[in-house]
């Protein structure tokens, strides 16, 4: 960053420095590079919560925790890590590369922005906080009834689950107020001449997502707060006593929960083209098939939500409804799998760490993909829910295809966002422990869920033994691996090799016309697309 | 990458070893009922077809990692435009194919299975509910011979085993004192529902999963065509106690379960008559029941767990008056928590016969560290008297 040029006006570059400088800021990478960062450290804590769990269930007895202790775990750990890692990590991504993919000077309402992602800390504190207050001999813990709120257990809960439905509260805003900015960015700031249908894939991966966010948040907001009237104000909406459903709960739930899943997963499908594309060496193909695709799936994830709950009684119509319409999410999935392969075949490819990671995405995401299909069979689906299988199935979808996908972005912009080079050999050798240790870990939760184990229990029945001791060891070598993907970051942020402006041989965009890192402000200049 | 090499040696050597054990499963259950057998079928075919698909496109995509290198010298090769005949031709054929396997492979067979899942009225001969409650099964048989038998069905695995204290015994966590007696060979309808939060009464073998809803009845059938013991477990999460309210069933020729039948109908009528107790067999036939039903809250010891669950040592309930002058127990008195609950304490006075309620209630306020002076003990007579 230059600060000698102070004379110079056009650079801005009078900012405030130190700790005022992250907090008032309303420069778009600076907010991106706090999401990132944000999204980081509660990626370690919800990964240490689950190191817990998986000691506890090394081996069949409880020999760490009591049960009321690990369902707070499962829980918090399931909400931090699909609110406060995933979803932040996308929209620091949002944040930093679409104002430089569309050659605009930053994002469209900057102090919208600042307050959005401000919101995040004060919600993490909310999640976590419980636990420490429960030290202190107030209330009794965490929310313990997995991520999902079900009453009639969440009213019989303690304070927790008034902290859950606050954090849920203010991440639901910061997501909506970051997702207006994102639509409002992208349909009023593009360079001259970028039409909609030039827009860079990432770009519109994220508009689907921004708008499913805009459409459903507001319905979570409306489920938990009914469920804080619930608790605390004498309202009956799930309490069959009074002439509610607890059912209900459900459905509006999911109605967030499932679009949701794509929520995180449409930014990746946004750059994962873009990253096979540059180490392909050849533009990705079909384009418009898959902005198309992206809209389709957009469209399917609101209408597909009791997938989620078939054995919670519904009539055998609805049963059917659901289940063919979510085996229909199949086809423009399918489109956007063969533009992805065929973006690759008789490409020039070179495998660096972003290539490593998208290329494993796509053979990890399709077993959560495939298995997803078959869960979409009711009858079978009797034997999958709240088994093993569908955590196993769930973490091939968001771990592999939501963050995985996220470290190949990391890897990929990594280089633009510091001017740095990062360690090649440590990305690899990252690379190659996280995908073995990740299927090491849940390979076995396929079977064990197959052979009956139900989720969300702290012990188990003695057969389920070798399974889970495997699938421990994975999740402890998977955990530690990712020590050195921090400590890549770090010592890239630092220093190393100079990146070029153009960092990869075969990127194509504006962002790497810019420099390496690019200026505080760029794009002074308004670029225009032919 | 020699390193690699080992471990992938070491994994494959520890999976291999792994085979071993028998009793060890990579698939469903073996399946003992219609619903359960036609379970099977439909995730092994998908399961086969979604392999094929999987191992094709990898195929594809490994061939173009190795061939199409850079390293290798691979130049790349621009995507034409293709006419547009092309295009429509190679759009369809791949939507065809998939919409097959959707809709028609895989979607004609799931229709009939999820029919034949709802269908629980024909040629079921016996009906039977299913209560789920914080943390146990309770079974009541509404019809035929066996009409107004009902229990509780409690995990009996020890604290001990629990806590890595004793070695566990061969069905750990999925053993029960009393398992529901089905009869082989007949359509058994089920009704579930539920007393506070939401359950879900599973046996894989079985194939059939329903969730309990409290306030709402919901159906679903079981026909167990082979004689046997099965296991399984709540899989709804639904408190602390989840991972320990198993289901197990006895499926028995039919002459055995009605002897079965006639026993238990026997023990019912003697465990529901009313006679006058001494305070010793209360307190002893009371520590029984306390530590089948109330001490995974309230702890053997009566030390509670607050604050959720409090205290019994001590407690102003369990030291307190019960009956008002005029006879009648007070209200938020010890016999009205065990009878009606309040809060997250279940009401107990559908689970618990007369003589049970007496029983725990006199060991609570004489057992526990407890030594109540006013209303020390309770006959099954008041306890009866309550109720009405």
């Amino acid at each position: 960053m230059s600060t000698t040029t102070v004379a110079h006006h056009e650079e801005h570059s009078d900012h405030p420095t130190g700790i005022m400088r992250w907090l008032t800021t309303t420069n778009h990478k600076d907010i991106g590079t706090m999401y990132l960062t944000f999204s980081l450290v509660m990626f370690l804590v919800g990964g240490a919560m689950v190191l817990g769990i998986r000691a506890e269930l090394f081996q069949p007895g409880l020999q760490l925790m009591n049960p009321d202790f690990y369902n707070q775990l499962i829980g918090v750990h399931a909400l931090i890590m699909i609110f406060a890692a995933l979803m932040p990590a996308a929209t620091g991504f949002a944040n930093w590369m679409i104002p430089l993919q569309i050659g605009a000077p930053d994002m469209a309402l900057p102090r919208l922005n600042n307050w959005g992602f401000w919101l995040l800390p004060p919600s993490a504190i909310l999640l976590t906080l419980p636990f420490t207050l429960a030290l202190f001999g107030i209330g009794d813990g965490a929310i313990a009834t997995g991520w999902t709120f079900y009453p009639p257990l969440s009213v019989q809960g303690g304070i927790g689950v008034d902290f859950a439905i606050f954090a849920v509260h203010l991440l639901g805003v910061s997501s909506v107020m970051g997702s207006i900015n994102i639509i409002v960015t992208l349909f009023n700031m593009r360079a001259p001449g970028m039409t909609l249908m030039k827009m860079p894939m990432f770009a519109w991966g994220w508009l689907i997502t921004a708008f499913l966010l805009v459409a459903t948040i507001p319905v979570l907001a409306g489920a938990v707060t009914m469920l804080l009237t619930d608790r605390h104000f004498g309202t009956h909406f799930f309490d069959a006593a009074g002439g509610g459903d607890p059912i209900m709960f459900q459905h509006l739930f999911w109605f967030f929960g499932h679009p949701e899943v794509y929520i995180l997963l449409l930014p990746v499908w946004g750059f994962i083209p873009q990253i096979l594309q540059t180490f392909s060496r050849k533009p990705m193909y079909g384009y418009k098939a898959q902005v198309y695709s992206l809209w389709a799936i957009g469209a399917l994830a609101v209408v597909v939500w009791a997938h989620h709950f078939f054995t919670a009684g519904m009539p055998v119509p609805a049963l059917l409804y659901f289940m063919y319409s979510t085996m229909a999410i199949s086809l423009p999935l399918a489109v956007l799998f063969f533009c992805w392969i065929k973006t690759m075949w008789r490409g020039s490819m070179s495998f660096e760490t972003p290539m490593l990671f998208a290329v494993g995405w796509i053979i990890l995401f399709g077993i959560g993909g495939l298995t997803g299909l078959v869960l979409a069979d009711v009858a079978a689906d009797a034997q999958y829910h709240n088994s093993y299988f569908v955590v196993a199935h769930f973490h091939y979808t968001l771990f592999a295809g939501g963050i995985m996908g996220i470290m190949a972005g990391v890897y990929y912009w990594l280089p633009k966002m510091t001017g740095h080079m990062y360690n090649e050999k440590l990305g690899k050798l990252h690379f190659w422990l996280t995908a073995i240790s990740f299927n090491v870990t849940f390979i076995p939760q396929f079977f064990v869920g197959l052979a009956g184990m139900p989720r969300r229990i702290p012990d188990y029945a003695l057969q389920f033994a070798e399974f889970n001791m495997i699938s421990t060891i994975g999740a402890f070598v998977l955990g530690l691996s990712q020590l050195l993907f921090v400590y890549n970051i770090i010592s890239c942020a630092r220093g190393g090799t100079k990146a070029t402006d153009k960092v990869w041989e075969g990127a194509e965009g504006l962002e790497w016309t810019l420099s390496s890192p690019p200026p505080y402000h760029s794009f002074n200049e308004q670029p225009v697309i032919k | 990458m020699q390193v690699f090499k080992k471990i992938g040696v070491g994994l494959a050597g520890l999976l291999a070893s792994l085979n071993v054990y028998a009793d060890y499963s990579w698939n469903f259950p073996e399946p003992v009922t219609p619903m359960a057998l036609d379970t099977l079928h439909v995730h092994n075919k998908f399961m086969i077809i979604t392999a094929i698909i999987f191992f094709a496109v990898l195929a594809i995509m490994i061939y173009s990692i190795f061939a199409h290198r850079k390293s290798k010298g691979y130049k790349a090769v621009a995507d034409k435009a293709p006419s547009t005949a092309v295009e429509i031709f190679w759009t369809l054929i791949p939507f065809a194919i998939l919409l097959l396997i959707d809709f028609v492979i895989m979607g004609i067979p799931a229709y009939h299975s999820v029919v034949m899942m709802e269908d629980t009225r024909d040629q079921s001969t016996m009906v039977i509910k299913v209560t789920g409650s914080q943390w146990r099964w309770q079974y009541e048989y509404l019809d035929g011979d066996a009409k107004g038998i009902k229990f509780v069905s409690n995990l009996t695995t020890s604290d001990d085993q629990l806590h890595d204290k004793a070695d566990k015994s061969e069905n750990y966590l999925l053993e029960v004192d009393n398992p529901l007696v089905l009869p082989v060979g007949e359509k058994v309808r089920i009704l579930m529902t539920a007393s506070d939060v939401l359950h879900n009464w599973w046996v894989p073998q079985f194939g059939s999963s329903r969730v309990a809803v409290p306030g709402f009845i919901r159906e679903t059938w079981v026909q167990v065509d082979k004689a046997g013991t099965y296991r399984g477990q709540c899989k709804e999460l639904c408190g602390k106690g989840h991972g320990y309210m198993p289901v197990v069933v006895n499926a028995v020729p039919m002459e055995e379960y009605k002897v079965w039948v006639a026993k238990k109908q026997e023990e019912q009528k003697a465990a529901s008559e009313v006679k006058e107790m001494t305070k010793e067999d209360l307190i002893a036939q009371g520590k029984t029941v306390y530590e089948k039903n109330c001490a995974v809250c309230h702890q053997v010891s009566g030390a509670g767990l607050p604050p959720a669950f409090p205290a019994l040592t001590g407690s102003q309930v369990a030291l307190g008056p019960i009956f008002g002058a005029d006879g009648k127990y007070l209200k938020d008195s010890h016999m009205d928590r065990l009878l009606n609950g309040k809060g997250v304490m279940p009401a107990w006075k559908a689970t618990l016969n007369d003589t049970e309620i007496a029983a725990v209630i006199t060991y609570e306020r004489q057992a526990l560290g407890n030594a109540a002076t006013v209303d020390p003990v309770v006959q099954p007579a008041q306890v009866k008297a309550a109720r009405e």
